[in-house]
């Protein structure tokens, strides 16, 4: 039973969490021609665009409803009604999302009655796709406001089996992806691969891995997205053979879009490491009714020889490792796997993975918890995103950077950590941050004050920590 | 280029027990067959650990290209051993004749770049053959520069790395050692009413910083190390060598001739001995005291060892449950086939057989007197061999050199690297430690079911080999194993 230790502190000190609207718009930006619009002021949406700018090095579609004093005190439902006319008129979207803030929730926004309202008021944008959803900041995390959009977006477009007329099995090769906020557009990427090894078609809902994979286009400038799953590709789900859910977070939506179209759906909570990449293959193989090809089995064998190739780095690795559930749970799956220890685990909020995690204890907490909890634990690697950068430099460890945000690296988004091959580069990376920085086991420097080295050397080539030597007391008491 | 004669000395090793065999002196390399290194390997690893040295190999590129900076010996001070420093020969150099120019000009260059101590250097088959003169080249240029230029005249040819072990000692022996007196010991750094005794230590080569571990004992009971050949040793230091008292051979007969030498011209008394172990620890201090005749050393001595040992088996007893019966093919060579398996069994741990490759006669009368009379020694064994004695065994873990590795890994076996190359301190007390923690970290690791498992598409192989011999292996290795064998 993992212990789940809430927050305990008034002041968080370097968060780790973002918030729910950023994995609200995240899961939007995933669909072709979809712009989120966040309900609040205009900090909010100008906050979350920075956050995605810096992590995938791209112009990011997002609009406010730019909440001013006015509206905040008397109403804002103008602000959705009129925001949203203005996109549908000027940008020519097929999806708008209607993400709402800390500011637009305590307020009290019925913000479904708001597209009720602009549906009413302007039946001729009836072919753009609307989807309203609670995301306010001051609960949950990425991962829950991502979950909770794809959910909605499920609920709003996915039709009924009855009503639409759709059977599961009539596109007897499509398997549809529910892909959760753990997976980057790398990611995406090797899990289409490995799909479409099988003769299986895969659509992913949602699919950064089409708008946000950083690719240059012949248009120059879009004020939607450009990629992602079409929102025409929505209405064939309920045909599909089966259904891929990745990530715990998203098991309400699997639920919810198998209650809707009966198609039969598999739960992955991640898709890191071997044993989990094994469950995956062995499913499509099902599911595709086709051999395991050559390719897939060798990529195996390159990840197992990697496992004990890397062991030796990995085994007994004293782990800390911070991030939103998910992924906080797969890092630690993949880590337990080859013998290291999570001696901390930090996640930015609640999510059903936590309670699966192999370890005894959880914290939710901030990136000051990590460094703190790191230090007391003797962590000797750190997982996290680029603002534990400044962490692992305060303790003087490697980190490995992963999940939300990464901004102190290019290309970051496109690192692959899932499947055999993710996998195995994953693993690579970790033995050789290790092998980079392989203090905690070294033997300290001794010098001998009976020896006849040269004086000079004392001072020539000083000792990181110089209470190792120097004097003639034995070094180990 | 040596003369036969020359080598035949260096062969003919009266203190070394392979010479009263019939057949004497060390083994000739098998064409085909043979996996060790050359005399020139040998000659650089016993002598690289001497930091301050620019240490020069002479040759074309493959000698120095494929083995510098390649070894994990520490150094407390200067990093110069680090640099490879070759004089790359070139076929111009070699057809008209240039490479003993080039030696000079490369002696002038090491010498204005970083103002060395001394500068070794080594020779290779090509200036050997060609009949580079590097004797005088060395002193010429030792001359010119003001600096000492010790030649080690060690074409790969001449003979095994063992060989070459031999000629980096009688090197040093020859040029450096007795060329300086000792600095007086400088007031106020020994301990207070103790007589401070100098020794030696011969093929301590400090890897990974291992004997960080032990100097500081040495220290507290007042034994300046003059000199370690080689680790962290600086040339000053070399250069003293023939004041010691006593000379401790460490893990290493390769460089026996040095203590045989040091005897004959100096008097000077040696033991062999190891640091590999609580055991062995305590048996070489203990052989300080006894050597050195010193009574109060002696009680210190006894008064420290009881310290250490209760600290270290205090230290060791979460790990001795885990790997206490636990199986170990040793494959190592030399001192270390024996030193080690003390180690091991001080752990609790069955040493099911060792290497013996370049172990002396000495060194299997000790694993007889470890081991058992019917212990099993393998005399240079194949990959194929290894693994197959590992399967017929039911070891639970190889125990060997950096070579055998990838053999061990691919046969999806745990493994532990005891080698020169290794990252990981094990000497001393301390060091068990590490070797412990190391032992554990692999043969515990969840990675090895996770590779002998079939893929879930897969049906599980059967189990071979049920006819292996009977062993005290719970079941699940067995079945590992068996499954290992179809990977």
């Amino acid at each position: 039973m993992v212990e789940i230790v809430r927050r305990h502190k008034a002041l968080s000190v370097n968060p780790l969490k973002a918030s729910q609207p950023v994995g609200g718009s995240l899961a939007t930006l995933g669909f072709d021609k979809a712009i989120p619009m966040l309900h609040g002021s205009q900090g909010c949406t100008a906050f979350a665009k920075v956050f995605f700018v810096r992590h995938f090095r791209e112009p990011i579609p997002l609009q406010s409803t730019a909440m001013d004093q006015g509206s905040s005190v008397m109403g804002a439902d103008d602000n959705v009604i009129e925001g949203l006319r203005t996109i549908a008129e000027k940008s020519s979207p097929r999806l708008i999302t209607v993400l709402t803030t800390g500011l637009s929730e305590t307020q009290g926004v019925d913000v479904k009655r708001c597209v009720r309202e602009f549906r009413a008021k302007y039946p001729q944008y009836g072919h753009v796709a609307v989807v309203a959803v609670n995301t306010p900041d001051f609960t949950g995390c990425l991962e829950t406001g991502y979950a909770a959009t794809v959910t909605e977006i499920i609920a709003e477009l996915v039709p009924e089996a009855e009503t639409a007329g759709t059977r599961p099995g009539t596109r007897k090769r499509q398997v549809n992806v529910l892909a959760g906020s753990c997976l980057t557009p790398g990611d995406l990427e090797q899990l289409r691969a490995l799909i479409e090894a099988f003769d299986l078609r895969p659509v992913f809902l949602p699919d950064v891995s089409d708008s946000l994979d950083g690719h240059l286009t012949d248009d120059d400038f879009s004020p939607v997205t450009v990629g992602g799953t079409p929102c025409s590709e929505i209405l064939t789900l309920g045909e599909a053979a089966a259904t891929l859910v990745i990530g715990a977070s998203l098991r309400k939506a699997g639920e919810l879009l198998r209650e809707r179209t009966g198609v039969p759906s598999h739960h992955f909570d991640h898709l890191l490491g071997l044993a989990a990449t094994d469950r995956l293959i062995a499913t499509l193989a099902d599911i595709g009714g086709r051999k395991v090809p050559e390719r897939i089995e060798r990529q195996r064998a390159q990840l197992q020889d990697a496992m004990v190739d890397t062991h030796f780095m990995l085994g007994f690795l004293r782990v800390a490792i911070a991030g939103d559930p998910d992924l906080l749970n797969a890092c630690a799956h993949l880590i337990r796997e080859m013998g290291g220890e999570v001696v901390t685990a930090v996640a930015a909020g609640q999510g059903p993975a936590l309670e699966r995690m192999p370890v005894e204890a959880v914290k939710i907490g901030d990136l000051e918890d990590l460094e703190l909890m790191a230090r007391q634990h003797r962590a000797e690697l750190l997982i996290g995103n680029s603002h534990a950068v400044q962490s692992a430099e305060r303790l003087g460890l490697p980190i490995l950077r992963c999940g939300f945000p990464l901004y102190d690296v290019v290309g970051g988004y496109q690192k692959t950590f899932i499947g055999y091959a993710g996998g195995r580069q994953t693993l690579f990376d970790i033995a050789n941050l290790v092998l980079a920085n392989h203090h905690a086991h070294e033997v300290p420097v001794y010098r001998s004050p009976l020896s006849q080295k040269p004086a000079s050397e004392a001072t020539d080539y000083p000792m990181e920590n110089p209470a190792h030597g120097a004097h003639a007391t034995p070094a180990h008491h | 280029m040596k003369s036969s004669k020359d080598i035949a000395e260096l062969i003919n090793e009266p203190a070394c027990e392979h010479n009263k065999k019939s057949k004497s002196g060390c083994a000739k390399p098998k064409p085909g067959a043979s996996a060790g290194g050359c005399a020139f390997d040998g000659a650089q690893i016993a002598l690289l650990p001497i930091v301050d040295v620019a240490h020069i190999v002479h040759g074309p590129i493959a000698c120095a290209g494929s083995s510098w900076d390649n070894r994990g010996t520490r150094s407390s001070g200067p990093d110069l051993y680090r640099r490879g420093l070759t004089t790359d020969l070139t076929e111009q150099d070699i057809i008209m004749g240039r490479s003993e120019k080039r030696l000079f000009h490369s002696i002038k260059q090491a010498v204005e770049s970083f103002n060395p101590p001394a500068v070794f250097i080594y020779n290779t088959c090509v200036p050997a053959l060609i009949g580079d003169d590097i004797e005088a080249v060395c002193k010429a240029a030792g001359e010119r520069f003001g600096v000492p230029v010790v030649p080690v005249d060690s074409a790969g040819f001449y003979g095994t790395k063992n060989m070459g072990n031999r000629i980096a000692g009688d090197a040093m022996v020859r040029h450096v050692v007795g060329t300086r007196e000792p600095d007086p010991l400088p007031p106020g750094v020994a301990p207070e009413g103790i007589r401070v005794h100098d020794v030696n230590l011969i093929g301590e080569y400090n890897i990974a910083g291992e004997f960080w571990h032990v100097l500081p004992l040495l220290d507290e009971l007042g034994l300046r190390v003059l000199c370690t050949l080689s680790g962290d040793a600086r040339f000053r230091e070399v250069q003293t060598m023939h004041r010691a008292e006593v000379n401790m051979m460490v893990c290493s007969k390769a460089m026996l001739n040095v203590a045989r030498k040091l005897e004959q011209s100096f008097g000077t008394p040696w033991f062999e001995g190891s640091f590999y172990g609580i055991t062995d620890t305590s048996q070489a201090l203990r052989d300080f005291a006894r050597i050195i005749g010193d009574a109060d050393l002696a009680a210190r001595t006894e008064t420290l060892i009881a310290r250490e040992e209760a600290r270290i088996h205090a230290a060791l007893e979460p790990w001795r449950e885990r790997l206490k019966g636990r199986r170990v093919l040793l494959n190592t060579g030399g001192v270390k086939s024996w030193s080690v398996v003390s180690a091991l069994q001080d752990l609790g741990m069955a040493v099911v057989a060792t290497g013996t490759k370049k172990s002396t006669e000495e060194d299997k009368a000790r694993i007889r007197e470890l081991m058992g009379e019917d212990a099993l020694m393998l005399d240079d064994v194949s990959p194929k061999r290894l693994l197959q004695v590992v399967k017929d065994y039911r070891c639970d873990i190889l125990i060997a050199g950096g070579r055998n590795l990838y053999t061990a890994l691919k046969a999806r076996l745990p493994f532990l690297d005891i080698n020169q190359e290794r990252e990981f301190g094990y000497a001393g007390y301390q060091g068990m430690l590490e070797l412990v923690r190391q032992l554990a970290l692999t043969i515990e690791s969840p990675v090895w079911e996770a590779v002998r498992a079939p893929a879930p598409w897969r049906p599980a192989p059967p189990v071979r080999d049920p006819a292996a011999k009977p062993g005290t292996r719970p079941v699940e290795t067995v079945v590992s194993l068996g499954v290992a064998a179809h990977g």
